[in-house]
């Protein structure tokens, strides 16, 4: 597969490491509360199994170490979407 | 005779010859030539044995689709079984050797399986080697494998070179026949950057095989003159010899490009290369491969598919009989009587199944119209056919013709569905062709040439506008148009004769029958009851003809029956060719540390541990056992100062304002308030809630700090800390680096070590006890200059210190520590004593932080903090992570001190018979201390924590030991820390 990366271009991917769902993304804040424990579950194992598009990060560990969300079609591997994680993050509220 | 069946003409060097071996004999051919025209042209009509009833067996094919002429070529560690003679090109000493039989080729004696056929159908031995069960995989798997089969394997490494490569480009097109030519000239008239790959060694497809003319020459002129046109431009690549076994996502495809004359000359030089290439758009022009008939005994050396009998007589000047017959179900058939005539070698009969007026004149020839070849006779070689309508005629080979099925392989490695063709009969490419992959040509069942040319114009054209490039008014080559018209035959009923399908796997039309009759409906599953259509050649002759008989079984159409998916590779590729160089020693890049030449000085024993490779133990002269050194090497550094090499600890560098707030976030204890100049332990979990890994990290300024991490995890603690600040929070002012690889770091243990590092410190460094406590933290310069970092933290216990200074430094340092330690009596020390002590003093390493323990089963719940948000805190607390019958971390030592005590070994409770239920726990760390004079060991058992003092068995049932020990403290020596802070 070829990783169109936002900053370098199409790299292949073998340059880069696999983690799983953007959503990983989404780390609750809400450690205070007793009823977060929930919440961390949710996060940590409930996934959805997509057949379609999906959301993924990669990493590109033989590159310049960014964390990128790309979005690829789980039955094509089409590759719709290459974004950097950290303005993924920003845009759903992480930032500062 | 030499070469009896050699013509002239072709496309052979006649002038050159070229000397083989054919199992043990010497022959000749000429340069130009396969091994299997070789062959042919020397008579040699059976040249294998069947895969089940070792049936001989002749040359069917002229190219990779050859299921029966699969050899072992070369000898020794050079061996390679299953090697298409077809497909090989001849050269001087090669060794050629037929496979699957005992005894010789010409006498079989496995040919017993032939006779007993009645009883061996598909699913014979899935049925009969049922009982007993266990004696499948001892006895009936070994010998049925052993009856059957291919070549055999040498062995021996390979001692070939394999190489990878990568190449670019903007269209590849595959095939370099009349299509592929057509429209690589078109494409590379624009510019675009062109790649043209052929399997054969000889590009140019079926015109080296035909007699036709295109732009008024011969096709193999005009073929030869299109490819040293394209050769000489700059944008165009010429790969012959290169197969492109499969298409993968966005454009890359999986090319093996065969150099073994090369590496002949020059070992060096790979036998293959499988190169990468990147295209932006692909032009699929793979032409057709004939299909035989099913009809009685149609297996016989000398039957072989009628456009071999005209390549082998065109391409090749050998004449594969001397009264040839043609069967054939289309017009394309009779162009190999024609072609035969033109080379006046005798054709006897043809005869055509369609009941239509015959489609050439053929002199000399019998020509029978809507007649069938029903059965045959030779057992090593055909003698006769047997008709339909009663007549035996004599011949010596059989041109058979099926039809064409379209090359579509490479179009399905998508999960396109080929579509049934009533006009061509066979299967033709769907519209989901692999992404940016177009198809031209026979590939696509264009199957008259002159219009397969213009095709290849056209999409040429077309595609190449795709990617704004203009190609230049070219007009397509011009040929006569031939009509191809053909009508199906799967065969005839054979009666007791079997009728051939698949060849190579040795199944005929009644197995497909059987199966289609137990119920394998599927074409998939009919593929594994009966093997149709699998091994080297994957069925490429067989799988249509196959389909075809399964239709009419079950009287489905040809659409509904389908085929199988067609998969990488398109033909075999080997395994040393994916390997390319990463084998053995170049398998993973190998690190040594920066003191390894000193310690290879040392006659230092080493152990890989990941990619490094790390000084195991430094033996002394007479040392004849390791513990000798260890118990040495872990005595003198306990009684003075010992030197080790710690590099390979990860190492991160880490600078910004926010950097004490990731911490905070990473580890599960306070990081906010660690003061300049100081070193902290920390413990790294995963979100859900195990350790992760553990390390220090020192604050060298403000925004600086550096964290270590374990060997093992450095590049996993690493890739985790990115994600926390990219992905979690990605406004931190937070900037990290590895840099394990730019820093040597050497652990200084003992009492001796603040005496031995003043001596390398420059004087204006104060690294006294008040000055630079333990768990201080420092940049400093040493030898006159050079900077340094200092820590002041310890694995072993004792008073220590890791010294880091540039990698380049390394080496040098090492020798300045162990001159200056000379009079301390210093010791290098390797990664056993580092174990032994770390034993000793009870911290948890990799054998204890196996993914499964948390901090408080390591007996470092109270390091964590309530007071922050923390990665692995919340799933960390969950109710059954505390609870207090876990398996805890605990020391454990024999009540007998001469016990021997081992890792691995599980802990039951006094009077407990070993069993699952009665497990207490393991042992996971252990060995012999010598400052204590016993073995302990470190492991987990059930409220260890509350244990302490009660005595269990440490019971190893593979080694057959069982002792009884005592519940302590992991913390064996020096508990409250002392020697760490003087």
């Amino acid at each position: 597969m070829i990783i169109n990366h936002p900053l370098l271009g199409p790299r292949d991917s073998e340059e880069f490491v696999y983690l799983g769902s953007a959503d990983l993304i989404k780390r609750p804040n809400n450690w205070e509360e007793d009823a977060s424990a929930e919440d961390f579950y949710q996060y940590q194992y409930i996934r959805e199994n997509i057949a379609g598009d999906h959301r993924e990060l990669w990493y590109h560990e033989q590159g310049d170490q960014s964390w990128l969300v790309v979005t690829r079609n789980t039955l094509s591997h089409e590759i719709l979407n290459v974004e950097l994680a950290q303005d993924v993050s920003r845009e759903i509220g992480r930032g500062k | 005779m030499s070469q009896i069946n050699r013509i002239k003409g072709g496309l052979v060097n006649q002038k050159k010859s070229i000397s083989f071996t054919f199992n043990g004999q010497i022959l000749t051919g000429y340069e130009g030539d396969t091994l299997a025209s070789a062959l042919l042209a020397n008579n040699k009509k059976l040249v294998g044995r069947s895969f089940k009833y070792h049936r001989p067996r002749g040359i069917v094919t002229a190219g990779s689709e050859e299921p029966n002429a699969i050899m072992e070529i070369g000898n020794g560690p050079y061996k390679e079984p299953n090697t298409r003679a077809t497909i090989t090109e001849l050269y001087n000493g090669l060794e050629a050797n037929s496979q699957n039989h005992r005894g010789p080729l010409g006498f079989d004696l496995m040919a017993i399986t032939d006779f007993l056929s009645p009883l061996l159908g598909a699913g014979f031995y899935y049925k009969t080697f049922m009982w007993p069960k266990a004696f499948w995989e001892k006895f009936y798997e070994p010998a049925i494998r052993n009856a059957a089969g291919l070549g055999t394997l040498s062995t021996e490494p390979d001692p070939d070179t394999y190489d990878k490569g990568f190449r670019y480009c903007d269209i590849l097109i595959i095939g370099a026949g009349a299509t592929g030519l057509s429209a690589a000239i078109t494409v590379a008239s624009s510019g675009a950057k062109v790649i043209l790959a052929d399997e054969d060694f000889l590009m140019g497809g079926r015109l080296n095989i035909e007699s036709i003319k295109i732009n008024g020459v011969s096709g193999s002129k005009w073929a030869k003159d299109t490819v040293a046109a394209l050769s000489a431009m700059e944008n165009v690549t010429l790969m012959s010899d290169t197969t492109i076994f499969g298409v993968y996502d966005h454009g890359i495809y999986g090319a093996i490009e065969n150099r073994s004359s090369e590496a002949r000359e020059d070992k060096d030089k790979p036998r293959q290369v499988n190169w990468r290439i990147y295209a932006k758009r692909s032009i699929l022009c793979a032409g057709a491969i004939e299909r035989s008939i099913a009809f009685g005994n149609n297996d016989r050396p000398g039957i072989m598919l009628a456009s071999a009998v005209r390549s082998y007589a065109n391409r090749f000047a050998v004449a594969t009989g001397d009264k040839v017959s043609v069967y054939t179900n289309n017009d394309d058939g009779w162009n190999t009587a024609r072609d035969l005539g033109l080379k006046n070698v005798r054709v006897v009969a043809v005869i055509d199944s369609r009941s239509i007026s015959p489609v050439l004149r053929v002199p000399g020839a019998e020509i029978f119209m809507g007649v069938d070849v029903v059965d045959t006779s030779g057992r090593r070689a055909i003698k006769s056919i047997k008709l339909s309508n009663g007549k035996t005629i004599d011949t010596d080979c059989l041109a058979v013709s099926g039809g064409w099925n379209p090359n579509l392989h490479l179009t399905c490695h998508h999960r396109g569905i080929p579509k049934w063709n009533e006009e061509i009969a066979s299967f033709i490419p769907d519209e989901s062709n692999p992404p940016g992959m177009s198809v031209a040509g026979r590939a696509k069942g264009t199957m008259v040439l002159s219009d397969a040319i213009i095709e290849g114009h056209n999409v040429g054209s077309s595609v190449a506008l795709d990617l704004s490039y203009n190609v230049k008014k070219i007009n397509p080559a011009e040929t006569p148009s031939v009509s191809y018209s053909v009508t199906a035959n799967w065969g005839v009923p054979s009666g007791k004769n079997r009728a051939w399908v698949d060849l190579q796997n040795d199944v005929t039309a009644k197995d497909i029958k059987l199966a289609n009759q137990e119920g394998f409906k599927s074409v998939e599953h009919v593929k594994r009851y009966t093997t149709l259509g699998m091994a080297t050649d994957q069925g490429k002759t067989a799988n249509v003809l196959g389909i075809g008989i399964m239709a009419d079984n079950m009287g489905q159409t040809m659409e509904e029956t389908g085929t199988t998916i067609f998969r990488p590779p398109y033909s075999p590729v080997a395994i040393g060719a994916f390997a390319g160089r990463r084998r053995g020693m170049e398998f993973y890049p190998t690190r040594y540390t920066p003191s390894h030449k000193w310690s290879v000085e040392q006659d230092a024993i080493f152990v890989e541990v990941g990619m490094w490779y790390r000084s195991q133990w430094f033996p002394l002269p007479g040392e004849t056992h390791w513990r000798e050194s260890v118990d040495r090497e872990v005595k003198q550094t306990r009684a003075s100062v010992g030197i080790c090499d710690v590099t390979t600890l990860g190492k991160i560098d880490i600078k910004g304002a926010d950097v004490s707030e990731f911490l905070n976030k990473v580890y599960v204890n306070a990081f906010a308030k660690v003061p300049v100049g100081k070193t902290r332990y920390g413990l790294m979990l995963r979100e859900d809630g195990m350790v992760m890994d553990d390390g220090t990290t020192a604050r060298l300024s403000e925004n600086h700090f550096v964290m270590t991490t374990t060997t093992a995890n450095a590049v996993n603690v690493y890739r985790h800390l990115q994600f926390c600040h990219q992905c979690l929070w990605p406004d931190l002012d937070v900037h990290m680096i590895s840099v394990t690889e730019q820093f040597a770091q050497y652990a200084v243990a003992g009492p001796n070590s603040r005496k031995l590092l003043q001596k390398v410190i420059d004087s204006d460094c104060d690294i006294s006890n008040e000055v630079f406590p333990y768990m201080g933290a420092g940049e400093i310069t040493i030898c006159g200059g050079i900077p340094a970092r200092l820590f002041r933290i310890s694995f072993s216990g004792e008073l220590a210190y890791e010294i880091a200074v540039q990698t380049r430094y390394g080496d040098s340092l090492m020798r300045a520590l162990m001159e200056a330690g000379k009079e301390f009596n210093v010791v290098p020390y390797g990664t056993e004593a580092l174990g032994v002590m770390r034993i000793e003093k009870g911290h948890a390493a990799g054998p204890e932080l196996n993914g499964q323990t948390s901090a408080y089963d390591l007996g470092m719940g109270g390091m964590i903090s309530g007071k922050k948000d923390f990665i692995g805190y919340k799933l960390g607390m969950r109710e059954d992570l505390l609870r207090d019958d876990r398996m805890q971390m605990v020391g454990f030592k024999p009540v007998n001190a001469q016990d021997l005590l081992q890792a691995g070994s599980h802990l039951l409770n006094l009077r407990d018979k070993p069993s699952t239920e009665s497990d207490q726990g393991w042992i996971s760390s252990c060995i012999y201390s010598p400052i204590l004079g016993h073995y302990i060991g470190i492991g987990f058992i059930k409220s260890g924590h509350s244990r302490k003092g009660e005595f269990v068995r440490a019971v190893d049932l593979v080694r057959g030991n069982d002792i009884e020990v005592e519940i302590c403290s992991p913390h064996f020596l020096d508990p409250e820390g002392e020697r760490l802070r003087v």
